[in-house]
């Protein structure tokens, strides 16, 4: 899109026009394609939303429609640009004469293990996944990732043994794939990066020792007769109990408050 | 002294012995060592192919990695990153076209032309340290040690980064010599341990690995030094195999040639990681009283 | 061995191919088997490198890409270093490597290796590994 247009496009007020099909007055439509025909749609939906405006029903490719499940990825391109762009359809609101493809699957190996059984060892990794060591460093993994992780970083962490550091640099992966859709050592870095959290998960990542006493302390029954009495509580008698129950102040120093109500500790 | 250094992804698991001895050497001799940030792995091989610069991408990132951090040298310890990293420079120093190619390629980081120099620790030992003050920071003189050093392929070859001519191994010998140790010259210094082949049947590996051991025991050397974790495995690791399958007659204990240095230096044995060599590496340095207490 | 030349068997553009990828003219080749004797793998290649070189000359590219010699090649650079006529025949091993990789052709199979294996094995054998002998 030239500059000139850019311009008028600012100029005009933006109405929503959420998923009405007969537009307000005053919306503004902008050209997209999808697979390659043109459609107008107004420019202030998301891919997802205005390629349901265009007349296209998702069947598979849309989940959450949250930015969180990973199920709606895309490729698109701008006009008159070489640059590859990707984003998620249910987060990334059109522009003008944007080239759309939406990759809601793209085959990758996974492979299969028995968490309990495969140790703590990046060695057990490398064996499930040798093709992590065909990466060339070309970084078109993280340039296509839609949640800026830094994928790169993270296959390299695992090549160099580092399950930690693998672990929390693909924290934010939601499995959309394009990592592996652009990968030329033909790598499934999601699947990969999923092993790595839970074998950091189920082995390196120190254990909450209060969280296993809490545990222990139910299992055995100490909170028994608590929850007996107030499943015996009518209903006002519990919102009394629950308005008027005692609570750490916000930011209070660690260690400092005791209720003054003990005998449930 | 502060020097910038490139580690390699064996370096941080299998060949931690390599990487922690060589930095418990260099903090012995008083030099500060910082590790560049977000490296990643240098590609092991160097592509051969005139059209093929995808594979160059990945060692010229760890380059630009150092030029970020503002190092004009960068030191790198394992012999293949080495010579990756190296010929990878070279490109982007002398060939105008394709480090334009490449540059563009990685839109996502700043252009780079060669300015960061690929230094081998054995090099940067030679001339920023000195062979006159290694031997006056000697602790524990190696001696009666007689260790053959062995160079294999990408410490040599091509003659272009180099770390000295082919056929020269003075940079290891003057080293090993500092240190007290007898260095054993043998013929098969620069013979290549069949490197990756060994993923490729064992047959070739093997019998390479097999002729530099014999090669070595002949000269009359108790021990083979290296920098190189494939070597190392070609033939450290696979040792046991090969006189099992009666190749060799002999095992010839394998040590890196940090080990070596920082164990001279009075590092103490545990900071060396000798439970990543075979058992044999430890117990010849204490036949030999190499060791300082813990 | 005996060479048979004849229109079918040479193929100049296999012969193109070969130069522009490894860089190198494999006609200054003179025979005289310094790359053999240099060469650590030669006793696991059906031809030898200087053979490979014969073949390469008179563009006989069916019986090269049926040859294990490049495969067998560990890309040490013993060859290159000690050739009289200064032709890296290192990279003329890569050229006829790529050539096959480069239609998406394994010569090895990542996932075919035995675990056990992996586990073991130093990262930099398999990265390179799979650099030269994977597509």
């Amino acid at each position: 899109m030239c500059d000139a247009e850019k311009k008028t496009t600012q100029k005009t007020p933006r109405v929503a026009t959420g998923d009405r099909a007969i537009l307000p007055e005053g919306a503004k439509t902008i050209p997209v394609y999808i697979m390659g025909k043109r459609y107008d749609v107004p420019e202030t939906l998301t891919i997802m939303k205005a390629m349901e405006f265009a007349g296209f029903k998702f069947l598979r490719g849309a989940g959450c429609r949250g930015g969180i499940c990973g199920a709606c990825p895309t490729v698109y391109r701008m006009a008159g640009d070489y640059k590859l762009h990707f984003g998620l359809a249910c987060q990334t609101v059109v522009e003008a004469d944007m080239y759309l493809a939406q990759i809601p699957f793209f085959p990758a190996n996974r492979a299969s293990y028995k968490i309990d059984e495969i140790g703590a060892a990046a060695e057990a990794i490398h064996a499930l996944y040798p093709e992590l060591f065909r990466c060339v460093a070309c970084n078109l993994c993280t340039k296509a990732c839609p949640m800026d992780v830094d994928v790169l970083g993270y296959i390299s962490a695992l090549k160099q043994g580092n399950i930690k550091k693998a672990a929390e640099l693909s924290f934010d992966c939601i499995q959309c794939g394009l990592c592996a859709s652009r990968c030329m050592g033909e790598i499934p870095q999601y699947h990969i990066a999923q092993l790595a959290r839970r074998v950091y998960g189920r082995y390196i990542q120190p254990r909450a020792e209060h969280l296993q006493t809490r545990v222990k302390e139910i299992e055995s029954g100490k909170y028994d007769a608590m929850l007996q009495e107030l499943s015996a509580m009518g209903r006002e008698e519990l919102e009394k109990c629950y308005v008027e129950r005692e609570r750490e102040p916000d930011l209070s120093t660690l260690g400092t408050w005791q209720p003054k109500e003990t005998q449930y500790l | 002294m502060k020097i910038s250094y490139y580690p390699g992804c064996t370096l941080k698991t299998k060949a931690g012995n390599l990487e922690t001895a060589a930095l418990a050497s260099l903090l012995a001799l008083g030099i500060e060592v910082e590790e560049i940030d977000r490296w990643n792995c240098c590609g092991a091989v160097f592509s051969l192919t005139a059209d093929d610069l995808i594979h160059q991408v990945g060692p010229v990132r760890n380059l630009i990695r150092a030029k970020e951090q503002g190092a004009n040298k960068l030191v790198t310890l394992c012999s293949m990153c080495y010579n990756t990293l190296a010929r990878a420079n070279l490109i982007m120093k002398n060939d105008p076209v394709k480090r334009d190619t490449i540059n563009r390629f990685m839109d996502d980081e700043i252009d780079y032309a060669g300015e960061v120099e690929v230094v081998h620790l054995l090099t940067f030992l030679d001339q920023e340290v000195g062979w006159e003050r290694i031997r006056e920071m000697v602790k524990v003189p190696l001696e009666g040690l007689r260790i053959a050093p062995y160079y294999g392929c990408t410490l040599q070859r091509p003659a272009d980064v180099g770390i000295e001519p082919f056929g020269s191994f003075s940079l290891m010998t003057r080293l090993f010599e500092s240190l007290g140790a007898t260095v054993m010259p043998f013929a098969a210094a620069d013979k290549c341990c069949g490197s990756y082949q060994i993923l490729n049947g064992e047959d070739g590996a093997q019998s390479t690995a097999a002729t530099i051991l014999k090669s070595a025991a002949e000269a009359g050397a108790e021990a083979l030094a290296t920098s190189c974790p494939l070597c190392e495995y070609n033939l450290g690791k696979q040792q046991g195999k090969l006189l099992e399958n009666g190749l060799i007659g002999t095992t010839v204990p394998t040590y890196y040639f940090t080990q070596l240095l920082a164990i001279a230096l009075g590092v103490a044995p545990e900071s060396c990681r000798f439970d990543l060599n075979d058992g044999a590496a430890l117990d010849l340095l204490k036949n030999k009283n190499c060791l300082v207490a813990a | 061995m005996t060479l048979t030349i004849t229109d079918q068997t040479i193929t100049l553009k296999s012969f193109e191919k070969l130069k522009e990828l490894s860089g190198e003219n494999v006609k200054l080749c003179m025979q005289c088997a310094t790359c053999s004797g240099m060469c650590p793998m030669t006793a696991e290649m059906d031809h030898s490198p200087r053979k490979v070189m014969h073949l390469a000359q008179f563009g006989l590219f069916d019986k090269l890409s049926a040859s294990n010699t490049f495969w067998k090649c560990a890309s040490c650079h013993a060859c290159t270093v000690k050739c009289p006529r200064g032709i890296d025949i290192a990279k003329v091993m890569e050229a006829l490597r790529q050539q096959v990789l480069r239609k998406s052709k394994n010569y090895i199979e990542p996932s075919a290796l035995p675990a056990e294996r992996i586990v073991e094995l130093p990262q930099i054998a398999l990265v390179a590994g799979f650099r030269k002998l994977t597509s």
